[in-house]
């Protein structure tokens, strides 16, 4: 079986796997980091969102071979110690989670939205900044709201 | 998924090798087509060519009124490219309507050329803009690259490394998105260059991207909305489905020609 090598979290990590493993099993499975969820399996929903080089990724649609070497951060990596992230903190003030199947997702993309465009995110640019990630319960609206004041407190942080 | 084995190329010259040497491997690129029509099992290649560490096939160069785009350039370097804003703001935004933020992070110009679905969006680009496709053996005309369905002038381990659109006076693409998968229902792409202009259309076809030769005779008398209010789009060689029937795609190609001509820039 090949082997696989890459940093997750901050941790070098390796382990052997088929060709065919995409990065999400290599997480869940093999790494056992289960934060980061399958919801559709088809590079629709954004549950699997994780963050290769800094960059959202869906990781349902990346083979865990084309990441060797890849720096990695999931929803696991994202607090320090018992705080909370901003955005991880905003989205439990914010209530904008309900089942929370979709909510690792939503926050590893919103951190990258973040990166991206900047502090002062507006209604329209978080909603079609979402474009790829489904929620089924909220209806979104206080996921609009705690991404708005995530961004904030990411940027009074820093 | 099915097995296969996997390769990571570290040269175009040994990707175009293995891809020669494997009749039935493909190539990945950024694989947010390849890869999930392996997972439903609708693609069973025997071997995957990974050039995801061709990092010579990335970059973008404004030149001599030339939009050159190398092969595995993300559509997220496309879209946001101050260059490309500048100089081809059509293509920029195209580039940035693609999927999602994750998809463009990770999908490249050359892949979505190389799989020339019927929906796909930068086939238009090409084709409105009279764009080469540069290969790792030839120069191939974007009049001449697009085949039918998924089918290109590529022959076996030939690799698309960049494409060059000319910069036009003005272009728009405009997509009518399917409301639930957002791929194009219809998308039509605008381009007027001095005297000449191009429309192409993505989405409706039946064997994929084609040009609207009416709508161009149109407008190259008269480049404005108006030109082509009048003439009809044939529903014959349309896409008829459970999302849209010909009839309706006919005649959203003549709306997003509209807009497209009304905000060309």
């Amino acid at each position: 079986m090949p082997k696989v090598s890459m940093t997750v979290n901050g941790a070098a990590v390796s382990g052997d796997v088929d060709s065919r493993t995409l990065l999400v099993q290599f997480l869940r499975e093999t790494l056992r980091l289960t934060g980061t969820h399958v919801g559709c399996d088809t590079s629709q929903c954004g549950c699997c969102v994780v963050h290769v080089n800094g960059d959202a990724v869906k990781s349902c649609t990346a083979l865990a071979m084309s990441l060797e070497g890849a720096d990695v951060r999931t929803i696991e990596g994202l607090a320090n110690g018992d705080q909370l992230h901003p955005m991880q903190e905003a989205f439990r003030e914010n209530h904008g989670l309900q089942c929370g199947f979709c909510t690792p997702g939503m926050i590893m993309t919103s951190v990258e939205m973040v990166k991206r465009k900047g502090f002062n995110l507006d209604e329209k640019t978080i909603r079609e900044e979402l474009e790829g990630n489904l929620c089924r319960c909220t209806g979104y609206h206080n996921i609009v709201k705690a991404i708005a004041a995530g961004a904030q407190a990411m940027g009074a942080k820093a | 998924m099915y097995a296969f084995t996997y390769h990571k190329a570290g040269s175009v010259a040994e990707a175009a090798s293995l891809a020669a040497k494997h009749d039935d491997g493909k190539l990945l690129a950024g694989g947010m087509t390849l890869l999930p029509t392996m997972k439903q099992r609708l693609a069973q290649p025997s071997d995957i060519i990974d050039m995801g560490k061709l990092d010579d096939l990335r970059g973008i160069e404004v030149k001599d009124g030339v939009v050159a785009i190398k092969a595995m350039t993300r559509h997220v370097a496309v879209a946001t490219s101050a260059e490309v804003m500048k100089a081809l703001p059509a293509l920029a935004e195209l580039a940035a309507g693609i999927g999602d933020p994750a998809v463009r992070n990770r999908g490249t110009i050359g892949g979505s050329v190389a799989n020339n679905d019927p929906a796909a969006d930068y086939p238009a680009a090409c084709l409105a803009l009279g764009a080469t496709i540069h290969t790792n053996k030839r120069a191939v005309k974007a009049d001449d690259f697009f085949i039918g369905l998924f089918e290109t002038a590529l022959e076996q381990g030939e690799i698309i490394t960049s494409i060059s659109f000319p910069v036009p006076d003005k272009a728009n693409y405009q997509k009518f998105r399917n409301p639930a998968s957002r791929y194009a229902i219809v998308g039509v792409f605008v381009a007027k260059k001095g005297g000449d202009v191009r429309v192409a259309v993505t989405g409706a076809g039946d064997g994929g991207v084609f040009r609207q030769k009416d709508f161009e005779a149109a407008l190259a008398k008269d480049f404005s909305a108006k030109a082509i209010e009048n003439i009809k789009q044939a529903e014959k060689g349309l896409n008829s489905d459970i999302h849209a029937d010909a009839e309706y795609r006919a005649h959203l190609i003549g709306v997003m020609a509209r807009r497209a001509v009304a905000a060309a820039k």
